[in-house]
């Protein structure tokens, strides 16, 4: 029986953190923890700690999350690399 | 027992008696009254099974579709236009080799708007990879709805099922209906083992991209079980029949033995046919019935006759009729298009088509030749 099934593995394009121009950076201080930021994350690549934290080998950088945070508490910085 | 009923609570009866898990369905005439019982059931907890309300068709089977994809046993009915909106899910099921299974209540299709029998919508529906029984009585609508899971989740098969069986001929009349008891049942049908399933323990993606190669092998591989379909359709058939003593084969075969000529018809009409049949025996007519019960996988081997007169309730405009394109170089064929749009075809009506293919005619009955 064949189907398209596919089992996680890192894609030929690596992994998707790498395709990133702009990462998204946290500024606990003005963080409010309301969790939009988790919430909208198309990629599932916040998770919820105390703080929200970013995982950055799987982040695009699509900038979902600083768009949608209401206090301006995610920066979009240009990648250094 | 026996249970006097309608085709539609006869078949709501027979998915209980399978314990379907999830139930997504969207109400249409004639269906209606197959979810409204279903729904009645979950609702008094004869049945325990989530009932999804959905706002389409299309959600429906999205929804059967996601359930069955969990692993357990799903069940959906519909009609004409329902049928029509879930035309992409239904290839979305077949490739993912769902076995879920599904009622149709063959309707005509609008415009104009016409809720009686006709074929159309189902025939329509023939390449996206369900396998397709089509009834002829009230007991053939709950026995194949039982083989239907046995089928469909079949490790050779995995493919979704559907059985479908006229609007109000069949949908809102009663019949006696023989009905095993729950053991019965249970003791045909095992419980379900999925091909493959969603789990977070065990993360996949399904229906993810693939290449042109790959592609072609998932498309082979579901020829192959549409061809491996058929012999299982007849060993759950036989061992049906052992058990519950009722069988009916890819193709149910009536009075052909000496037959000069033999009509080929599905669903209600070949019901009728019998009728025909046994009044032309009488005066002598040499005729017999292939009622035509499984139309995916096609059983061209199975309907093979010199002399055929073939009654197709749908059309395939600019070709003609459906079954009749499907036999052609199996025999001398005369085509008839009948009772489109839930017009009545009696045994008279059925006499005199023979009548008319004796004479070496064919074509729209009463519309061309009559």
């Amino acid at each position: 029986m064949k189907t398209a099934i596919s089992y996680p593995v890192e894609g030929a394009m690596g992994k998707t953190g790498t395709w990133r121009v702009f990462k998204p950076v946290l500024n606990k201080e003005k963080c409010i923890r309301c969790w939009r930021c988790w919430i909208f994350c198309p990629d599932a690549a916040i998770s919820r700690n105390d703080y929200p934290s970013i995982d950055y080998e799987y982040c695009k950088g699509c900038g979902i999350c600083a768009n949608e945070c209401p206090v301006n508490a995610i920066e979009m910085r240009r990648e250094e690399k | 027992m026996i249970v006097i009923d309608t085709a539609n609570h006869i078949a709501a009866l027979a998915a209980k008696m399978a314990k379907p898990k999830v139930i997504a369905a969207y109400p249409i005439t004639p269906q209606t009254t197959v979810v409204e019982r279903l729904a009645e059931y979950v609702e008094k907890g004869e049945l325990d099974a989530e009932f999804i309300r959905v706002e389409s068709e299309h959600s429906a089977m999205a929804a059967c579709i996601g359930a069955a994809a969990t692993g357990v046993r799903t069940f959906t009915a519909t009609s004409s236009h329902g049928l029509l909106l879930m035309h992409e899910m239904l290839h979305w099921a077949g490739l993912a080799r769902l076995p879920i299974v599904m009622v149709n209540v063959n309707r005509a299709i609008g415009p104009g708007w016409n809720i009686w029998s006709d074929l159309n919508d189902s025939m329509a529906q023939r390449d996206t990879g369900w396998i397709q029984f089509y009834a002829s009585s009230n007991q053939e609508v709950y026995d194949s709805i039982i083989q239907a899971y046995r089928v469909a989740e079949n490790e050779e098969v995995f493919l979704p099922v559907m059985v479908s069986y006229d609007g109000f001929v069949l949908s809102h009349t009663s019949m006696p209906v023989e009905v095993p008891s729950q053991k019965e049942v249970d003791e045909f049908l095992p419980e379900f083992k999925p091909s493959w399933l969603l789990d977070v323990e065990n993360p996949i993606t399904h229906g993810n991209i693939v290449p042109p190669e790959p592609y072609m092998e998932i498309r082979y591989s579901m020829e192959e079980a549409m061809r491996k379909a058929k012999k299982i359709i007849k060993e759950v058939d036989e061992e049906y029949g052992k058990k519950f003593g009722r069988s009916y084969g890819l193709v149910e075969e009536y009075k052909c033995e000496d037959a000069d000529y033999v009509i080929v018809a599905m669903s209600a009409i070949a019901s009728e046919a019998k009728v025909a049949i046994d009044e032309l025996r009488q005066r002598g007519e040499k005729v017999g019935l292939a009622r035509l019960r499984v139309f995916r996988p096609f059983p061209k081997e199975e309907l093979r006759y010199d002399k055929m007169i073939v009654i197709d309730r749908a059309i395939s405009p600019g070709l003609g009729g459906i079954v009749y394109n499907e036999l052609k170089g199996n025999g001398e064929i005369y085509s008839f298009i009948a009772g489109l749009g839930g017009v009545d075809v009696s045994y008279r009506d059925i006499e005199r088509i023979y009548e008319l293919a004796k004479e070496g005619k064919e074509g729209w009955y009463p519309t061309e030749v009559r």
